[in-house]
């Protein structure tokens, strides 16, 4: 067949498909978007239009129109095989179902995460609180000496620095979320350089985390600094653990790939790895909320210290039980870690 | 078809045709990334203004930079498919079947984006896209996303209705493809340019000058529509 019968047989279809594609380009942007009618008629059509693109390209027709159908068959399949992005209102079911599965299949790496935070922390802790010396092997004496200014218990607001005293509750948050989570983000990049970023992340943070807490503990200053931390750390410390674990799936896929090649592995495990970051990333903002308007305020110590307590109650019964017996969705990886 | 040797990435779709990408290099790609520096940058400024209203302000001026820091991309890729810079230089984002970009893989893409910037201005990103084949830097890679051209299309000349001559036989197909090409953007060439491109055809008939011209046209309407 020649072009021009074939164009003239197939211009009546190719100006239906183009306009039902305008109407989609359209739609949500202030369009109205094409009538159900006409849209149940779109892959029926987008098929002819691909035949029509295959049978151009075979046939030899003129350049003009073999691309002209291809942008067509382009924009067509942008519509039909778009990834739907679920809207914030499926963030609650990403909260109570994908989350926490997504880390109990990742279990044993959340808990090499754990260990290389919490064991330096607890090592260094120790060691702070018998020699006070010691954190000088980790910060310079002005760090020190603003760590120790921030619990000085004659703070009216303990755990913020003396300029920032006068700081609404409401601007700490804001400077707790571009800090906390902008970590917790950076320890999912850095697995990338094989997990090794990630896990400096863990034990750096460990380990000055540990100094502080021994070190303020020795000065007396633990009356302050306990009470202050106990609210928020579960959902902080936590959350830097899983983001940890997410950044070592990432060095995992190029460490260790398994059967497949390191660019496919680390395709597979970064879809998992974003979910627990993402997870990660609304538990610091959690602890954010927690640490601006409650941690800091009047409440009593022992309040304090039980609200600690129930918040490491809630986290352990979140991240175990949330989401069990569910059926599978599709999108979970056959092999667990 | 011969593989290409240029950029295009061809992409078999499930209706079995092959569609091409035509992915973005390190040049459109940092234009695009200083035009991006621009908007944020007058947006830093426009939420330090929020700093006049102290507490509240100040919140809302650091939740800000959060979220201009690592939401700008984000949000604009998963709504508009690209950034406003990329926008302006013509790129897109898209999954490597050519999907528009979704919430995780923008995601995945923007979070990495710290390790493509490094040591300095994109050091590691600018390697990967040097020795990958389709440009991916290390969030693309972990993504699967590319960055494309749009394409911009220009409308091509419908192919006159004149008599057609037959052309000489045992053409192949890409003399044919030409002769076609030929007409279709004749309209965008100066006519002495269409004169030159022509004789190159003609070469064996003799006709030389606007005849040329004409000699092609005619052929083109014979393959297009055949004789009559």
């Amino acid at each position: 067949m020649r072009q021009q019968p074939f164009e003239s047989e197939n211009q009546a279809e190719w100006d239906d498909y183009r306009a039902l594609i305008s109407r989609l380009d359209t739609s949500g942007k202030g369009g109205d978007g094409p009538d159900p009618v006409a849209l149940d008629a779109f892959p029926r059509l987008f098929r002819r239009l691909s035949s029509h693109y295959a049978l151009a390209r075979r046939r030899g027709y003129s350049p003009g129109l073999t691309e002209e159908l291809h942008d067509l068959v382009r924009r067509g399949h942008g519509h039909l095989y778009r990834r739907r992005t679920r809207p914030l209102a499926a963030a609650l079911g990403f909260m109570a179902y994908d989350f926490p599965r997504t880390l109990r299949r990742h279990a044993a790496l959340f808990w090499l995460a754990a260990a290389l935070l919490f064991l330096p922390m607890l090592a260094m802790g120790l060691q702070a609180y018998q020699d006070a010396e010691i954190i000088l092997s980790l910060m310079d004496a002005d760090q020190v000496a603003e760590i120790e200014a921030l619990y000085d218990p004659d703070n009216r607001k303990p755990g913020r620095a003396q300029e920032r005293q006068a700081d609404t509750d409401f601007a700490m948050f804001g400077f707790y979320i571009l800090n906390n989570v902008g970590i917790g983000f950076r320890n999912f990049a850095g697995g990338l350089m094989f997990g090794l970023g990630s896990a400096f992340v863990l034990l750096f943070n460990g380990l000055h985390i540990g100094a502080a807490a021994g070190h303020l503990t020795q000065l007396d200053y633990g009356s302050t600094f306990w009470p202050f931390v106990s609210g928020h750390g579960p959902y902080e410390l936590t959350a830097i653990a899983i983001s940890g674990a997410s950044g070592l799936l990432l060095g995992k896929a190029l460490l260790a790939p398994g059967n497949r090649t390191r660019l496919v592995a680390l395709r597979r495990n970064a879809l998992d790895a974003v979910r627990l970051v993402g997870g990660a990333g609304l538990m610091l903002l959690l602890a954010a909320v927690v640490e601006a308007f409650w941690s800091a305020g009047p409440a009593p110590a022992v309040v304090k210290y039980a609200v600690g307590v129930a918040g490491w109650i809630l986290v352990a019964l979140y991240l175990t039980l949330a989401g069990r017996g569910r059926p599978r969705m599709e999108a979970e990886s056959d092999d667990g870690d | 078809m011969s593989p290409p040797l240029d950029t295009i990435r061809f992409n078999e779709t499930p209706e079995g045709v092959d569609l091409g990408l035509r992915v973005a290099g390190p040049v459109p790609r940092g234009l695009a990334f200083l035009l991006d520096a621009v908007v944020r940058g007058a947006l830093y400024l426009a939420l330090t203004l929020l700093m006049a209203f102290a507490g509240v302000g100040l919140g809302l001026m650091l939740l800000g930079f959060f979220l201009l820091e690592w939401f700008y991309p984000v949000l604009f890729e998963i709504t508009k498919g690209a950034t406003p810079g990329k926008s302006a230089m013509g790129l897109a984002v898209v999954h490597d079947d050519g999907t528009p970009v979704g919430l995780s893989a923008s995601m995945i893409r923007n979070l990495l984006r710290v390790l493509d910037f490094m040591p300095v201005l994109y050091g590691v990103g600018l390697v990967s896209c040097l020795v990958d084949r389709d440009f991916r830097r290390l969030g693309d890679l972990a993504a699967g996303t590319l960055v494309v051209h749009r394409e911009r299309r220009r409308p091509v000349a419908a192919i006159p209705q004149i008599a057609s001559r037959p052309p000489p036989p045992g053409l192949d197909l890409a003399t044919q493809q030409a002769i076609l090409s030929f007409v279709e953007r004749g309209p965008r060439l100066s006519t002495a340019r269409r004169v030159e491109l022509a004789e190159i055809l003609t070469a064996d008939t003799g006709h030389r000058g606007p005849a040329a011209v004409d000699q092609v046209t005619g052929w083109a309407s014979w393959l297009a529509r055949g004789q009559g």
